[in-house]
């Protein structure tokens, strides 16, 4: 069965968490004790209707305040595809963590409340959206009945987010108008909107083209660890342990190694089952060389025909997730695949704008939840490729050296 | 194209041993916490087959409240011996005896809160820096607000209001000393997947969570097992029932269900067709709505 990773998106209180209990609850993914569990938390705070967001917002403080504060995952599955779903948090003080739950999703589903369109939140979830690169968009406006499910009011939505659709960079956007309270165009269309004639949004879920977002065309393999075992049979085994993050490699393949150089070519491809014939991303695997060279964790096996960029200066987009903002001339672990090393901020070029796109020069300094163009310089060189070819060796984390905080997430530019 | 693509076990399966080899490679004093249930064991095979063909060069910890099922114990020294480890038992008994943990009473009384002292003090007295653990985030809505790399502070305890993001797929494990990290390598594994990869891979499971007669009692919607720890209330009766076990726990707190699945197979299709979690028959997850979250909060699995 295929699997799809998706995230919800959008500001606090669109009703995000209330679009997941619903498209669970609906799919009939939601076991009896769970159910009976949130009728019981809903009775208890006097609701007359059944809160569904309490499947999603588990932690004590989240159903206090009725806002969802950390990621959650769920899974569902259909007889067409498996879901791994993050649902994020609306409120801009945890942007953060719905960068966690956008990192590795394939589809973003948008929450706008009709009565209110878009507004900074949807601006800068979607801007994050597409500077992660996840491919598709599901704008779902919500709450359509308290708008009367009305179509002015839903066409009102769509032309104010195409407009500012235009400035980012996403090819597929949806849009679909629902009510994740009553479920209307959720798992089951509408009676409420004839009008509207697109599918539900679990249709759209279970049978959007989401093809391979792997890259097959460049190998790379990031060597996580060295398996050599201490054992007569396998004395002078030494294997190369790591998950591919692109292309495919054959027995036979000629590779080299970075940054360091080296060549050899590849003598097996094994398994715990068994050697493999071919290995491709994202498969974890252990590759065996024809030569003894120096490789160790952080080096990177490519193929010869193809080869990333090595570098110590990097252009970097950066989403800043520390509360303080970057202390000038302070270094900082870099952390990419599984490669680390020092870095500094060399330069700011820009901070963006969030809701105009606007590039501000001279803007001062980084501050939480900002976004900005940086060049890094590290003291040993890094291997990457641009993060549109790729989004495991293009990526990259800021840790503070002396907190161990995650403090940024960059994209390489070039 | 169509030949490239990984069925979402494959996906999930590497996902997992990249996450464990990272543990391995990021931290000097790693282990598996053991418990003898499923998901520790599909774990641990995983953990096989990430540095085969080198045996998996870290301990297991296994927290022995005392209050265990024989056949997991044997089930454990099996399988420690197969995979030539070193295991390391922490003893809740030992806690209780070194006045570290005081034993509930009453009727309801169970060890399992116990666990978490002498779960903190095997870590500590053994310098462990990554405990990995077989938690799964659809268990529990507690759970499914974990990271793959969970830090813990000095105390040992989880801060669910303020984790680190952690991006893509790579994990920072820098920490302070006396600091460590819990590591779920199979967080997004569904109670479905481990079924069906136990099936997949013909992985040995203790005879437990298969259909068998055993004498039980009928409470609160569950059948607890008979053992020298259960005290009979007004009422109750001891049966024997065909029944199995979703999930293994202490034997004081782990409610079987009634059924005749006998093999792998049966039991894919019976938990298919169930419409209750595994954990509604764990009275330890029914004392309030939050009860995970705060034993959590402490250092609990
Ligand atoms: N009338 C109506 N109310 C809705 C709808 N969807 C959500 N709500 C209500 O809107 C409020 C917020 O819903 P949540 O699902 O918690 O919103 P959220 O987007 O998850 O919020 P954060 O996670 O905190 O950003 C709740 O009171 C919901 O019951 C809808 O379709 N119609
Ligand atoms: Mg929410």
């Amino acid at each position: 069965m295929e699997l799809l990773r998706f995230t919800t998106a959008g500001s606090v209180d669109d009703g995000k968490s209330t679009l997941i209990g619903r498209l669970l609850y609906d799919s009939k993914s939601i076991f009896e004790d769970q159910m009976a569990a949130v009728k019981q938390s809903s009775e208890r705070k006097g609701l007359q209707h059944i809160d569904l967001s309490l499947l999603t917002d588990g932690l004590r403080s989240e159903r206090e305040q009725g806002i969802t504060i950390d990621v959650a995952y769920r899974y569902f599955a259909t007889p067409k595809r498996k879901f791994i779903i993050a649902d994020t948090p609306g409120h801009i003080q945890y942007t953060r963590n719905m960068v966690t739950g956008a990192s590795t999703a394939n589809l973003a589903l948008v929450l706008i409340d009709a009565r209110k369109g878009v507004v900074e939140q949807t601006c800068r979830h979607s801007f994050i959206a597409s500077l992660l690169k996840i491919p598709h968009i599901i704008v779902c406006i919500n709450k359509m009945d308290l708008v009367d499910y009305s179509e002015d009011a839903f066409n009102k939505v769509v032309e104010q987010y195409e407009d500012f659709a235009a400035k980012i960079d996403v090819t597929d956007i949806r849009y679909v108008p629902i009510s994740a309270l009553e479920g209307d165009n959720v798992v089951n269309d509408s009676v409420n909107m004839p009008w509207y004639k697109g599918e539900s949004l679990l249709h759209t879920l279970e049978t959007i083209h989401i093809g391979s977002d792997e890259n097959h065309s460049d190998a790379r393999f990031p060597v996580q660890t060295v398996i050599r075992p201490h054992a007569a049979e396998y004395h002078d085994y030494r294997g190369y342990a790591g998950r591919i993050a692109g292309g495919i490699f054959k027995p036979g393949d000629k590779i080299t190694v970075l940054p360091s150089g080296l060549t050899s070519s590849i003598r097996s491809i094994d398994t715990y089952s068994g050697p493999v014939e071919e290995a491709f991303a994202p498969m974890s695997v252990s590759i065996t060389l024809e030569d003894d060279i120096d490789i160790s964790r952080g080096d990177m096996i490519v193929k010869d025909d193809s080869e990333p960029e090595v570098s110590q200066d990097l252009e970097v987009m950066l989403c800043w997730m520390g509360t303080k903002g970057p202390r000038p001339g302070a270094k900082y672990h870099l952390k990419t695949t599984t490669r680390e090393v020092m870095a500094i901020i060399k330069e700011v070029s820009y901070k963006l704008d969030i809701n105009t796109m606007e590039k501000l020069e001279n803007a001062g300094d980084i501050k939480m939840n900002e976004m900005a163009r940086v060049r890094l310089r590290t003291t040993q060189p890094v291997v990457f490729d641009e993060y549109r070819k790729n989004r495991i060796t293009g990526s990259l984390i800021l840790v503070d050296e002396a907190t161990n905080e995650t403090v940024a997430a960059g994209t390489i530019l070039v | 194209m169509h030949k490239y693509y990984l069925t979402h076990l494959q996906e999930l399966e590497s996902e997992a041993i990249y996450v464990i080899r990272e543990v391995v490679a990021q931290f000097d004093r790693p282990a598996i916490l053991f418990s003898g249930g499923k998901d520790s064991i599909v774990v641990t095979h995983l953990a096989r087959k990430a540095f085969w063909p080198a045996k998996i060069p870290m301990p297991l910890i296994h927290i022995d409240t005392g209050h265990n099922f024989p056949e997991t114990m044997a089930f454990r020294d099996n399988l420690v011996a197969d995979l030539g480890v070193q295991l390391i038992v922490g003893s809740v008994q030992e806690s209780i005896d070194k006045g570290r943990a005081v034993e509930e009473s009453g009727i309801n009384a169970s060890r399992n809160e116990l666990q978490i002292v002498s779960l903190l003090d095997t870590i500590e007295s053994h310098k462990i820096d990554a405990a990995i653990g077989g938690a799964r985030r659809d268990e529990e809505k507690a759970r499914s607000k974990e990271r793959f790399f969970s830090h813990r502070d000095e105390f040992g305890q989880w801060d669910p209001k303020n984790q680190r993001p952690e991006l893509w797929n790579i994990f920072n494990g820098r920490k302070r000393m006396g600091e460590h990290f819990r590591v779920f390598p199979i967080s997004n594994w569904t109670e479905m997947d481990i079924w069906n990869y136990i099936l997949q891979e013909n992985i040995a499971i203790p005879s437990l969570y298969f259909a068998h007669n055993r004498e039980a009692v009928y409470r609160d919607g569950t059948w607890l097992p008979a053992s020298e720890f259960l005290v009979l209330r007004d009422g109750e009766k001891v049966e024997n029932k065909l029944m199995r076990f979703r999930t293994l726990g202490d034997i004081t707190i782990t409610g079987g269900i009634e059924s005749d699945a006998d093999t792998l197979e049966k039991i894919v299709a019976e938990v298919s067709a169930t419409r209750s979690t595994e954990r509604g028959n764990r009275s330890d997850d029914k004392r309030s709505d939050t009860s995970m979250e705060d034993r959590k909060k402490q250092g609990y699995f």
